[in-house]
């Protein structure tokens, strides 16, 4: 195995300049949406006092959640010393670094009192899940930035395993705490499950590493750079148990729901309701996100760096139907005051919440997607962090023509 | 005809000076009552004391929304009339059970737990609780992000989604709030007064409503749970509420 060469992005393309046009124009979209919210209040959103979290939420929990699982590659070949991953593990890093960067700011963005966020800083409770992740978000960056400037300085590299442990186990802390904000809420028949934290690990994988191989095809396919089949078909097998894992979570979380009296209503609602969740459920979160990438990542026939983008897209549109479903179908179905009782009120107690996306909720959303993809583009345009070359031999150490094949 | 009229000037001598005995009988227990309570404005609350409520929800008349009015006008909560985002400290829950059709009504507000989801979940303390039990949010340090709201078991807490331009209270866009017990009735220096629903519970004639001390075993609030009982709404989740209800089947 060579040693590889790392080498910035050219960025003179029209494609590249179009690229980052686009980024800009989301950005703006994202900061008038911002402006306007913060001017108005929350009053010309889509959220009320029943869903005080709407597709803000659903953006940035997405994005937080797959920024601990875009650390998987580097992860692997740090903690798991696999060599072949260690190439792409600077961008592994940075990609989580971004992720994280875009899903805060939209999640800050959306506070009632944003102008605060140095309270949020600098006054802790100790007892509360959210103050904890802020610690745990801050610390991502610290931790993160300094394991990918071991790895980008020669001098350092031989720290950069001990780091990129030290990231490892400090991700899989940040995701228990991300899915701990909705497991820890114990009034909410919707919530409250210890398996939330768990189950958001493994959608993190999954996530993660989906929006990971969608940025790496992009990268190399857009620059004409060498990239081959055994890392392709490596992150495609990976992708498919990730997936699988995530679907034997779902399965758990509400066969055990099923179980329980107290919770078959809301099963009844999310599992067969005549709701846009119990949609995005099963033609979202598990046709698209589940079904179809594990049907493509090991169907026969079908091995080309292609199939890894289409299957990692699906994956990625599986996970916002996934957060759209837990965060506002969770929200939707009503607190249960009164067992036994028809509830009604000015407040709308016993009813199903409505939540309509409003159009600034969702540019802010796009605004700190396109913030987190900009910082990636930026990345690689000024830092060498891409190989040059992911050819197979570049890469492999143990490479032989016909590996590639069984590797398929 | 004049006999008559005597009797009746006797009568109303004789009920006015029974009054007035009456009165001077009471009042000593009435502001000795109040002397045990009141506190200075810069004395800070203690644990001695844990403010609480009940409702008798038989005499909660079904229709009657008294204390919602009276609670909306005394703490200035104005909103732009949609009840989906207008804040509501306190709301009638009209309850009918699915089995049997009887009907109930209640008021539900902030049930002042002992050990609040909301103070918890809160990044910034903003939510706390006092040493005498009530629940506040200090709208200095709320940064708006919802979280107590999501954790409240009894959905009493509102975000205020608009602008304020008049208001009693400190209220503010982007903040949460919710029941405050009145509070600056509770820490009147003369002496806690009733929270403005119970008083107007009481001025309604329905007197469903009690405020009081429920560490003082001689409060009419604690004789009464001691008398009677009362539940707490969402008891499975121990958070020992300081808002008890009577009569709720």
């Amino acid at each position: 195995m060579k040693i590889p060469r790392y080498l910035e992005l050219e960025g003179r393309s029209t494609g590249f300049y179009a690229l980052i046009a686009i980024l800009l124009a989301f950005i703006a979209a994202g900061a008038g949406a911002f402006l306007y919210m913060e001017h108005n209040g929350h009053i010309v959103t889509g959220m009320n006092n029943q869903t005080v979290w709407g597709m803000p939420h659903v953006f940035a929990v997405f994005l937080i959640v797959a920024a601990s699982g875009a650390l998987n590659v580097a992860s692997i070949s740090s903690v798991f010393n696999r060599k072949i991953y260690k190439p792409l593990a600077p961008l592994s890093a940075i990609l989580a670094v971004s992720l994280l960067l875009g899903g805060l700011l939209i999640l800050v963005l959306d506070l009632g009192r944003p102008e605060r966020l140095i309270i949020a800083m600098t006054t802790y409770n100790p007892r509360s899940i959210f103050a904890w992740n802020i610690l745990l978000y801050n610390g991502f960056f610290v931790v993160v930035l300094v394991y990918l400037w071991l790895m980008l300085e020669r001098r350092f590299n031989k720290y950069s395993s001990i780091a990129g442990f030290f990231a490892f186990i400090w991700r899989l802390v940040l995701t228990t705490g991300t899915g701990s904000i909705f497991g820890f809420l114990v009034a909410r028949t919707s919530f409250d499950s210890a398996l939330y934290a768990p189950m958001f690990v493994i959608f993190s994988f999954a996530y993660g590493l989906a929006i990971f191989a969608v940025v790496m095809v992009a990268a190399y396919s857009w620059t004409g750079r060498a990239l081959g089949d055994v890392i392709v078909n490596r992150l495609r097998k990976l992708l498919g148990v990730f997936v699988a894992a995530s679907m034997y979570f779902v399965l758990v979380f509400h066969l055990t729901n099923l179980y329980f009296a107290k919770a078959q209503g809301f099963e009844k609602f999310i599992l067969d309701g005549n709701t846009i969740y119990t949609k995005l459920f099963w033609i979202g979160q598990i046709l698209i996100g589940g079904v179809f990438p594990l049907l493509i990542v090991y169907g026969k026939g079908l091995k080309s760096k292609g199939s890894l983008v289409v299957a990692s897209l699906l994956v990625i549109a599986g996970g916002f139907a996934q957060m759209f479903v837990t965060i506002i179908g969770g929200q939707a179905y009503p607190l249960p005051l009164f067992p036994g009782k028809i509830e009604q009120s000015t407040f709308y107690d016993g009813v199903i919440n409505l939540y309509t996306p409003s159009l600034p909720e969702i540019l802010l959303g796009l605004g700190g997607v396109a913030v987190a993809i900009f910082v990636v583009v930026f990345a690689m345009k000024n830092l060498r962090m891409l190989p040059e070359s992911l050819a197979d031999e570049e890469i492999d150490p143990d490479y032989t023509p016909a590996e590639a094949e069984s590797a398929a | 005809m004049s006999t008559d009229n005597n009797i009746d000037k006797y009568r109303r001598q004789f009920l006015a000076s029974a009054t007035a005995v009456a009165g001077l009988a009471v009042a000593p227990g009435v502001i000795l009552n109040q002397v045990a309570h009141a506190k200075a404005l810069d004395q800070a609350v203690t644990s001695k004391n844990r403010w609480g409520m009940l409702v008798d929800v038989n005499k909660c008349a079904t229709g009657c929304n008294d204390c919602v009015k009276a609670c909306n006008t005394y703490n200035g909560i104005t909103g732009v009339g949609d009840p989906k985002t207008d804040a509501q400290w306190i709301r009638k829950v009209k309850l009918t059970d699915k089995q049997t059709g009887y009907v109930q009504s209640l008021p539900l507000m902030c049930q002042h737990c002992e050990f609040p989801p909301c103070v918890d979940v809160c990044p910034t303390g903003a939510s706390f609780k006092r040493a005498d039990g009530i629940v506040l949010v200090d709208k200095h340090i709320c940064i708006g992000c919802r979280y107590c709201m999501m954790a409240c078991p009894y959905k009493a807490r509102s975000f205020v989604h608009e602008p304020i331009h008049e208001h009693i209270y400190p209220r503010g866009k982007g903040t949460v709030e919710s029941c405050t017990m009145c509070v600056d009735r509770v820490d009147d220096p003369n002496g806690p007064r009733d929270p403005a629903c119970v008083e107007a519970c009481n001025a309604s004639g329905h007197k469903a409503m009690w405020f009081g001390d429920l560490k003082d075993p001689e409060s009419e609030i604690s004789k009464r749970l001691k008398e009677y009982g009362g539940v707490q709404i969402r008891a499975d989740l121990e958070l020992n509420t300081g808002v008890r209800y009577q009569n709720l089947d």
